[in-house]
């Protein structure tokens, strides 16, 4: 067993490891991203609010803000990026080999995803939980109802585990059709192959206006599991973690402060202290996270603050109409909350 | 100029030894062969290792906490993933089994109705096999599922056929026979049966040997295998009932259940194989010289005996070698059961249990190292067959 394993660990793993040693070897992935000319940025491969190309082929959503912002802050130039469809299944290995930078693709922070898949997370962009979508006409108030219910889910993701936890502890039985696509699954569920869909809050929402008739639908109010949202980097590189983890922060930073798109012109000219840090005019922030001390302002002046990106994406914006809840500020009820830029 | 004396001279050194050269530049290949794959494992497992990626096969005893539809064998959400890498690898290989099975007998029936002399027929036959195989079949799976299976009715308004079977969008429930102590009996019946009718078909064929007269082999042995069972259900007391389906909330309870999407990818795989080896079937039939037939016509040998007797065995020496090839494909396109939510190894093992742990490079090996063992045995079994069919050559 051992021995035929091994030959095949040595086939199996050839991309991973040409790319992943050139990732080792200087450790500086923004040094590469310079050269390249480009962010090359994992995504979904289509939730609307999140990642989705629209029908011009521009991406867009709250984590390809994210993406638009690191670009913005290294390039100047919010549409040096290149986009890497990535299914649930497929992405931490795509981020895992190096073949994207960063994986900003509504994944769930986990412990053993930081610990045993050798990643990291630069932070929660969007608070999230797991819950059901059914049909209306099934008269189902609630998820404990869904006994001996068909569940469509999308496989590698830990809405399989929760799901399996949910109906393990109440003592229901269920069967749960795991496809590995997105939008098979939504597709499958639409059809009438399952009773019910399940997969983050805010994916519920977003899939819900992919179905047919989306007004024969409704979320039920359960929410089962913790689901905080965020990108993703490699571990090994210290200086990337941070400037990716700097960018979103910029971007809470930037709302907390009232600097958006419109007004960062302005702004530039605050007697407040912590906005002319923030923007650059006094001090050099972005030095230690190898930018320019406009870093900052370029994010805002090119994509906007948190609060715009929301609202644009998945607030009251968009289609998707999602309060902000738990994602509004710390200083408005919610829990998002950026350390300092001093 | 020193290249003009080389060309005069006989070549005498031992520099120009043909065979010494083949021999050196062989070695070095091997060598460079050998270094890269040494260089590949070491520096994929350091950097592995680096990143805090597993390197080790530990998680075979974890527990897999995700559950999965179609199990062949006890599992939960509490088995472990070497639980649930079995029921991965039952799956695919109940899809081969059954796939294989459909795909040469239907491949048979079209390859033969390519050769008939009926016009529609034999045109019906050709269409069938260049539409299907001139279609990719990741296109015809998603097309039999999503166009021709998910639009069935819900549960509620299942297409019922009487006797608890019922057709619907989570698939076809049948009742589910429940065996009561005594159910053996019928299980040994049935084995003497099938033992009795081999005995038979080789006392018929000394017989045919001997005397030339020939038995009813097909009649006798249906009956000897079919009686014994049936008889000792009868005697045993009828020992087998039967669980059948109620309609009961969202779904049928109770009963025995074949899921969508295996019969979708079962259908696909073996509709699709079937246009290759009628191919094969009609290749290997039009291999056997038409004077073949006309010698075993003017022995007086009926059409059915010339076709059994003379041109199906000459025939086969063509068709099993490619045969072969066409099961293994299709064992292998099994694994586009992905697409349509079918539970087998490649869904459950490569993609869930690999995602939950995090070791690509093992599951994947292992995934790799499974169907190349399954394919090695397949290949094995119709080599066996096909020495005892090749013609012997004196």
């Amino acid at each position: 067993m051992k021995s035929i394993a091994a030959t095949f660990l040595a086939a199996a793993s050839l991309a991973l490891m040409t790319q992943g040693a050139s990732a080792q070897a200087g450790s500086k992935t923004l040094d590469l991203i310079k050269q390249k000319g480009a962010l090359t940025c994992g995504t979904n491969t289509g939730l609307a609010g999140f990642g989705l190309p629209d029908d011009k082929g521009n991406w867009t959503g709250l984590d390809v803000d994210l993406c638009r912002g690191i670009a913005s802050a290294i390039f100047n130039d919010p549409t040096k990026v290149k986009y890497i469809p990535l299914s649930a299944k497929d992405r931490f290995t795509a981020l895992q080999s190096g073949e994207i930078d960063v994986l900003a693709r509504n994944g769930t922070w986990t412990q053993s995803r930081e610990a045993e898949l050798g990643l990291l997370w630069v932070g929660v962009n969007y608070y999230d939980g797991q819950g059901f979508m059914v049909r209306k006409k099934l008269n189902i108030a609630s998820a404990l109802e869904l006994n001996g219910a068909s569940v469509c889910v999308q496989q590698g993701t830990t809405t399989e585990l929760n799901m399996a936890d949910f109906f393990r502890t109440k003592g229901m039985k269920y069967e749960a059709v795991a496809f590995a696509d997105i939008n098979e699954a939504v597709k499958a569920y639409d059809s009438g192959r399952c009773d019910a869909y399940t997969t983050d809050a805010s994916g519920l929402y977003g899939s819900r206006l992919k179905l047919v008739n989306p007004d024969e639908h409704s979320v039920l109010p359960e929410i089962i599991s913790k689901e905080p949202l965020g990108p993703a980097v490699r571990q090994g590189d210290d200086q990337w973690f941070n400037l990716v983890k700097w960018t979103h922060y910029a971007m809470i930073n930037a709302e907390e402060l009232g600097v958006t798109k419109a007004n960062v012109d302005e702004m530039l000219k605050s007697p407040n202290p912590e906005i002319k840090r923030l923007l650059g005019v006094e001090g050099d922030f972005g030095k230690g996270l190898g930018l320019s001390k406009d870093w900052a302002y370029r994010i805002v002046k090119h994509v906007g603050n948190y609060g715009e990106a929301f609202n644009r994406n998945v607030g009251e914006g968009s289609p998707l109409k999602i309060k902000r809840g738990m994602n509004a500020l710390w200083s408005s009820g919610g829990i998002q909350y950026a350390p300092p830029v001093r | 100029m020193s290249l003009d004396v080389a060309r005069e001279r006989p070549s005498t050194s031992l520099f120009y030894n043909p065979r010494l050269r083949g021999f050196l530049w062989q070695a070095i290949l091997i060598l460079i062969v050998g270094f890269l794959s040494y260089e590949a494992i070491v520096n994929a497992a350091t950097n592995m290792r680096a990143r805090g990626i597993p390197t080790d096969f530990s998680f075979w005893d974890r527990v897999a906490s995700f559950d999965i539809n179609q199990t062949l064998i006890t599992y939960s959400a509490t088995s472990t993933y070497g639980r649930a890498f079995m029921v991965g690898l039952l799956n695919t290989l109940l899809v081969a089994a059954i796939g294989v099975f459909l795909a040469t007998f239907l491949g048979f029936f079209i390859g033969i109705a390519r050769l008939s002399k009926n016009f529609v027929v034999s045109k019906l036959a050709s269409i069938y096999v260049e539409v299907m195989r001139n279609t990719p079949l990741l296109l015809q799976l998603l097309f039999i599922y999503n166009a021709v299976l998910k639009p069935l009715p819900n549960p509620r308004d299942s297409i019922s056929f009487g006797a608890g079977i019922y057709f619907n969008n989570r698939g076809l429930v049948v009742p589910d026979p429940q065996f009561a102590p005594g159910s053996g009996f019928i299980l040994i019946a049935a084995a003497l049966g099938i033992a009795a009718s081999f005995a038979f078909k080789l006392y018929a064929k000394r017989r045919q040997f001997e005397s030339g007269e020939i038995l009813p082999i097909a009649r006798v042995s249906a009956a000897l295998i079919l009686m014994p069972p049936i008889l000792a259900y009868l005697l045993a007391g009828q020992p087998i009932s039967f669980d059948t389906p109620v309609l009961r909330g969202f779904n049928f309870v109770g009963g025995m259940r074949v899921l969508p999407e295996f019969v979708a990818l079962v259908v696909g795989l073996s509709v699709y194989t079937a246009a290759f080896i009628a191919e094969i079937v009609r290749a290997g039939i039009l291999s056997v010289s038409h004077g073949q037939t006309e010698a075993a016509q003017s022995l007086g040998l009926s059409r059915t005996h010339t076709l059994k007797l003379v041109v199906v065995p000459q025939a086969l020496r063509v068709i099993l070698p490619p045969l072969t090839n066409q099961f293994l494909a299709l064992t292998k396109n099994s694994s586009l059961a992905v697409f349509i939510g079918y539970p087998d190894l490649v869904q459950v093992f490569a993609g869930t249990v690999l995602n939950q742990t995090g070791a690509a490079v093992q599951v994947i090996a292992i995934t790799m190292a499974v169907y190349l063992v399954i394919s090695l045995i397949t290949a094995m079994i119709m080599n066996v067959y096909n020495r005892r069919m090749a013609l012997v050559e004196r």
